[in-house]
């Protein structure tokens, strides 16, 4: 799409530049060292939930589906340290990692994944379906898209009621070409909601890649039309997602309607457990994970500012692998839901 | 006769009527190049091109309504709706366009088209990717609706669908698609709206519908060598037509019927057909209607819990012995 053509989106003041800027890795952004040494943290402890979860899988303790955030840990890290307290979540099945940052007990949800009566649903949910009000995230959704129009009514709630909450709606590359989310976009723009779209664009969704379902390679610009601004960011970068995610939440907060952040990011595991992703090559996932890893490199920039060294980081690996047993362990150890709780639930009680 | 597994069948299915049709296109999300989430459709890229068999996007409407476009003006498109709970996103099309275009149309357009889709649970996917919704499709005038137990109905079953010049709802079982069964060598069909006889006997007639019926068989067989209760066992394979002809005449001969459902208990595809063997044949009964289902909660995803939901050969066992002592 010649460059021209490009200017006439309502998107275009914060697109192109802003992923240039970004995707050369946060160039400019200064980062407090505590803060980024947050972000590490955050994002090593849903990497090893995540490697922990697989294992799980793979001893059949965790049934079902069991779809892993790995590579992606940027995108909810950066963006959930933009929020503020309030502020609401809404994502996928792909949502472990969602829960983490969002302050949910690993405990918890590790229970839920291997269904039992301590997990965030009672073992009702499973995977793909947890709920936290206190935390305010609010699902945890299997129909692809669905987060999209459930999110946008978390925003109006808040704009309804005058709270200054927003609401965070995360979604795939694949969910872009869903309708509903083109409806969520008009009415959000309409009313001007606070609403905030991120795009999780790991390239695939399931075994098709975006350049194989979608006509755009411009997911951000999805909102065109409805007049959604949109930008695309580097989210390998913790930093540049922080950065924009900021930037967005501003601008959200102080009323002015609905934005939307293309995150470019990857997933390196398949699909779901299940998947042995042929679709791809092998030297694509080891290049984005050796060359792009976003944990990896948090760290990098933690050395090299000076702040810490290699030895407090692998205590910070450490302390986090230690929560994760924990986790795994309380899960394993708690009991089966109560077969009662099947008819629980349904409707209010009477 | 060659041994495949069901999923194969459903293969086996689409590549003889795409072989014999060119009319005959597919479409559904990952059914070409990854041969399909269940993998039931692999194979049919490499055999018929990308011209007829086509990945689409995640776009349900667009999946079905395109279906329904291009069945209008002749060809004879077979969709794939990747799990039968994501009919819900493109109901509309299903039930408000697909379904009355014959009769809105006052015959002029018919709409020869298949939507196929994995349906039930016993997977612990939860209760968005485990629901039995056949009765959904049988509440909808204007809709043909097949459920096939076995490869040989998938691949038999199938083939009708595509010829029939109807819109056919073809629920496949998510849990069956790796059972292996015999499929007759060269050309085969079945006729749709048929039901069949697999077991006779002379306590009660068992009506059971896809992954219920093997269960249904396996506890006549229990029901026979532990407790001498002879079990006519019936597969459904078609809601829409429904053989009442076969489902009474086999109700008459023992006077007692149960159904086995997947789907939720209210208005489950048993009640329809509890009632019309009440208004048929009350007078044949020697004794109340029997319906054995999931309890009308959404399908949870724990072991335990799931377990509980989905009739089991054990709840079969226990509540016929139950229903005869
Ligand atoms: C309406 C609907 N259609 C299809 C699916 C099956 N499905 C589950 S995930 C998925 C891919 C989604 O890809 P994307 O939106 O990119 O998210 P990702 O899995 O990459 O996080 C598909 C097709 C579904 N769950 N819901
Ligand atoms: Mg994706």
């Amino acid at each position: 799409m010649p460059a021209s053509a490009k200017r006439k989106g309502p998107s275009e003041p914060h697109a192109p530049e802003e992923a240039a800027k970004s995707r050369n890795g946060h160039a400019g952004h200064e980062v407090d060292p505590g803060l980024l040494l947050k972000f590490y943290r955050d994002m090593l402890l849903i990497r090893r939930f995540e490697e922990r979860a697989g294992q799980l899988y793979g001893m059949g303790l965790i049934g079902g589906f069991c779809h892993l955030y790995i590579g992606q840990e940027a995108v909810v890290v950066g963006l959930q340290h933009a929020l503020k307290d309030g502020d609401r979540v809404v994502t996928t099945y792909r949502d472990h990692g969602h829960m983490l940052a969002c302050g949910m007990d690993p405990k918890g949800v590790m229970a839920e994944l291997t269904g039992r009566r301590t997990g965030y649903s009672k073992g009702k949910g499973g995977s793909m379906h947890m709920f936290s009000r206190e935390k305010n995230f609010y699902g945890g959704h299997g129909i692809v898209g669905a987060s999209v129009p459930i999110g946008t009514g978390l925003g109006f709630a808040a704009k309804y009621t005058g709270s200054d909450a927003i609401a965070v709606t995360y979604f795939g590359d694949g969910a872009v070409n869903q309708g509903q989310v083109h409806e969520s976009m008009n009415m959000a723009a309409l009313w001007h909601l606070p609403v905030l779209y991120v795009i999780e664009n790991n390239k695939y969704g399931m075994g098709t890649s975006v350049e194989r379902a979608s006509a755009s390679k411009e997911l951000f610009r999805v909102g065109c039309y409805a007049g959604v601004p949109g930008e695309q960011t580097d989210g390998m970068d913790v930093v540049a997602v922080h950065e924009a995610g900021r930037k967005a939440v501003d601008y959200i907060r102080s009323g002015q309607g609905p934005r939307i952040l293309e995150m470019q990011t990857y997933r390196y595991r398949g699909h779901s457990m299940s998947d042995p992703a042929k679709y791809r090559s092998r030297d694509e996932v080891t290049r984005m994970r050796t060359e792009r890893d976003p944990i990896d490199h948090a760290g990098r920039l933690l050395l090299a500012a000076g702040t810490v060294t290699e030895d407090k980081l692998k205590e910070i690996d450490r302390e986090v692998r230690a929560a994760v047993a924990e986790a795994a362990e309380f899960a394993q150890n708690s009991p089966e839901p109560d077969p009662a709780e099947l008819y629980t639930d349904v409707l209010v009680p009477a | 006769m060659a041994e495949l597994t069901y999923r194969e069948a459903v293969a086996a299915g689409i590549a003889q009527e795409m072989a014999r049709d060119p009319n005959v296109v597919f479409l559904g999300e990952d059914v070409a190049a990854a041969g399909g989430v269940f993998k039931a459709t692999v194979g049919l890229l490499e055999q018929f091109g990308p011209r007829r068999v086509r990945d689409t996007p995640i776009s349900e409407q667009a999946i079905l309504g395109a279906a329904m476009g291009a069945a209008m003006t002749g060809l004879r498109p077979i969709a794939e709706i990747m799990f039968s709970d994501f009919l819900a996103v493109c109901w509309d099309i299903v039930a408000n366009e697909i379904a009355k275009t014959r009769y809105m149309t006052a015959g002029q357009v018919t709409l020869p088209l298949v939507i196929r889709t994995a349906n039930g649970g016993g997977s612990r996917f939860g209760a968005q990717h485990s629901q039995s919704v056949e009765n959904w499709a049988m509440a909808v005038p204007g809709l043909k609706v097949v459920a096939p137990s076995n490869p040989a109905d998938v691949k038999g079953l199938l083939a009708a669908a595509i010829r029939d010049d109807d819109p056919v709802v073809f629920f496949e079982h998510k849990s069956l698609y790796a059972v292996k069964g015999e499929v007759p060598d060269g050309e085969h069909i079945e006729r749709l709206g048929t039901a069949k006889v697999l077991r006779d006997g002379r306590d009660v007639t068992v009506l059971a519908l896809a992954a219920m019926v093997p269960k249904a068989l396996a506890a006549a067989e229990r029901l026979a060598a532990e407790h001498r209760i002879e079990a006519t066992v019936i597969d459904v394979r078609s809601l829409v037509p429904l053989d009442t002809e076969t489902i009474l005449r086999e109700v008459v001969k023992t006077g007692r019927v149960a159904t086995v459902e997947e789907n939720p208990r209210l208005c489950g595809w048993g009640a329809e057909i509890a009632s019309i063997v009440a208004e048929e044949c009350f007078w044949d009964l020697d004794a109340p209607i029997v319906r054995i289902t999931t309890p009308h909660v959404p399908l949870p995803s724990a072991d335990n819990l799931e377990d509980a939901t989905v009739p089991t050969v054990e709840r079969i066992v226990a509540t016929l012995r139950q229903a005869i002592d």
